[in-house]
């Protein structure tokens, strides 16, 4: 049975007190705190099995290697991918999105085509293509929000041409917590023969994620997300489209041979096979091996309990925080149509002066443009207060959470 | 003379139209640094001894117990830091 109190002792900065009140952390959007399985199997990577992987026959690189391989194994299986040469390790979302941009984009993408993106994406599913864009010529479109945040299915379909080539959207909105149906957009985008690529920084952590299901061509995520450790993350594609694309860099790892021509004086190169055909010079290691116990984790709870878990407070949330008269909320009003996520304003005070006064009570939120600032200009907003849950956040959390916004109602 | 670096752990520039500066005293020294801001500036309001709202030299600010502030409509971080010295000094 899924308990949240129960879960509590497995993370030991919970127990934390932060200027004298114990610490609520309701910055899950931006990173996960870590279960005391990750902390204890980082430790003993570092104390037991520490090598280079892939290089060497002696025992430690054989652990080393057959760890971060399962690693790879396990994230494979956590999101339904074929096998690990469909699982690329990198720094995270970032890094596996402006993989994509450079290593496909740059050779497919030209002059009439265009990229879809949609107005609510991070800066990190904006900046590589617009930068790209620069230098390939092609066109970059944004299919815009609806008043409630939710994504303008109709404007998608009607933008959506021969031209597209590939459509590139979040799955959760890390701003409204908006839960976007990238299976239909796939669909959609198939239809016209552009790719898809979405972001899975907010929907890996918390939702169920098939990606055979939902046949998208790409996904991004980030463990530091899902209660891993920073430096570490993934790019899920399908074998056949990996198998087409070149090396985003290039280095040791990558390759099978550099072979010196003496005649050409040239080296001919040939890469490694997938997955490590994209993971140049030294991984992060131990980073993988955090992020497969990560992953061991939710897979014990059910990320269906997860998804429930994350629901039911995000609406008792909004429903103590209407109590609150100066308190707006942005997004939909229906829970079940988002995660774990609740943006909002208190009337004559900046998201900021909001953050640190809750962090003047031990609680942790964030404030600004949370990397969205074109969602914010649509919802003509100067920046927002963001409230963000995760499996160890409990009702009575909110409760004091409420009371505090009370407080600062008052003011 | 009073160094900004002496009180100062970091100072976050908000992104966006209007730029907020933030300041976050270093844990040691918040207390003093507190106590001597609230010498100097204004109190305009005070609210359960959390926050407070002051002026300085026409400069509006707010000020949390917790060793933090928040400086608004300041165009530069020179300014701040003019600002800084005066009141930590």
């Amino acid at each position: 049975m899924f308990d949240p109190c129960k879960i509590r002792e497995d993370f030991p900065i919970l127990k934390r007190k932060i200027n004298n009140h114990p610490l609520i952390y309701f910055d899950n959007a931006a990173t996960s705190q870590k279960p005391r399985q990750v902390i204890e199997v980082i430790k003993d990577f570092y104390e037991n099995h520490n090598a280079n992987v892939h290089r060497a026959v002696h025992t430690l690189s054989q652990e080393a290697s057959e760890l971060y391989e399962n690693a790879h194994e396990e994230v494979a299986k956590f999101i339904s991918a074929n096998s690990i040469e469909e699982i690329v390790f990198l720094r995270g979302t970032t890094e596996a999105i402006n993989l994509v941009s450079y290593a496909w984009g740059l050779r497919n993408l030209k002059k009439g085509d265009e990229v879809i993106i949609s107005l609510m994406e991070h800066h990190s599913n904006i900046v590589p293509w617009e930068t790209l864009s620069k230098v390939n010529g092609f066109n970059v479109r944004y299919v815009g929000v609806n008043d409630d945040g939710t994504l303008d299915y109709e404007a998608f379909e009607n933008m959506i041409s021969e031209k597209a080539k590939i459509v590139c959207v979040g799955h959760v909105s890390n701003v409204t917590g908006v839960v976007n149906d990238v299976k239909r957009i796939a669909k959609v985008a198939h239809d016209h023969g552009a790719l898809t690529l979405v972001d899975g920084a907010q929907s890996v952590p918390h939702l169920p994620v098939n990606v055979k299901d939902l046949d998208v061509d790409f996904l991004a995520f980030s463990g530091h997300k899902m209660l891993g450790p920073t430096g570490i993350g993934a790019l899920y594609s399908k074998r056949e489209i990996l198998e087409r694309m070149e090396p985003f860099q290039g280095g040791g790892e990558m390759i099978r041979e550099v072979s010196f021509n003496p005649v050409t004086k040239r080296c001919s190169i040939s890469w490694n096979d997938l997955p490590w055909k994209f993971e140049a010079g030294t991984p992060n290691v131990c980073g993988g091996v955090g992020l497969m116990e990560a992953v061991k984790y939710l897979r014990r709870i059910g990320m269906e309990n997860v998804n429930a878990h994350e629901c039911t407070l995000t609406e008792y949330a909004m429903q103590r925080m209407k109590e609150c008269q100066k308190v707006k909320i942005y997004g939909p009003k229906d829970a079940s149509v988002k995660c774990g996520i609740i943006p909002f304003n208190i009337e004559g005070l900046s998201s900021h002066d909001v953050a640190l006064f809750l962090d003047s009570y031990g609680i942790m939120i964030r404030s600004g443009f949370h990397c969205a600032q074109p969602l914010h200009q649509t919802f003509k907003l100067k920046s927002s207060a963001r409230t963000s849950f995760y499996i160890y956040n409990t009702r009575e959390e909110i409760d004091r959470f409420a009371d505090v916004l009370k407080e600062i109602d008052q003011l | 003379m009073v160094s900004i670096e002496d009180y100062v752990a970091r100072i976050e520039e908000t992104c966006g139209e209007e730029r907020d500066f933030i300041v976050i005293f270093k844990y040691d020294k918040r207390e003093e640094a507190v106590a001597k801001i609230l010498k100097k500036a204004k109190i305009e309001k005070s609210i359960s001894a959390i926050i407070f709202e002051l002026t300085f030299k026409d400069v509006s600010f707010r000020l949390y117990g917790t060793g933090k502030a928040i400086f608004r409509k300041l165009k530069e971080r020179s300014e701040l830091q003019n600002v800084l010295i005066n009141l930590l000094s």
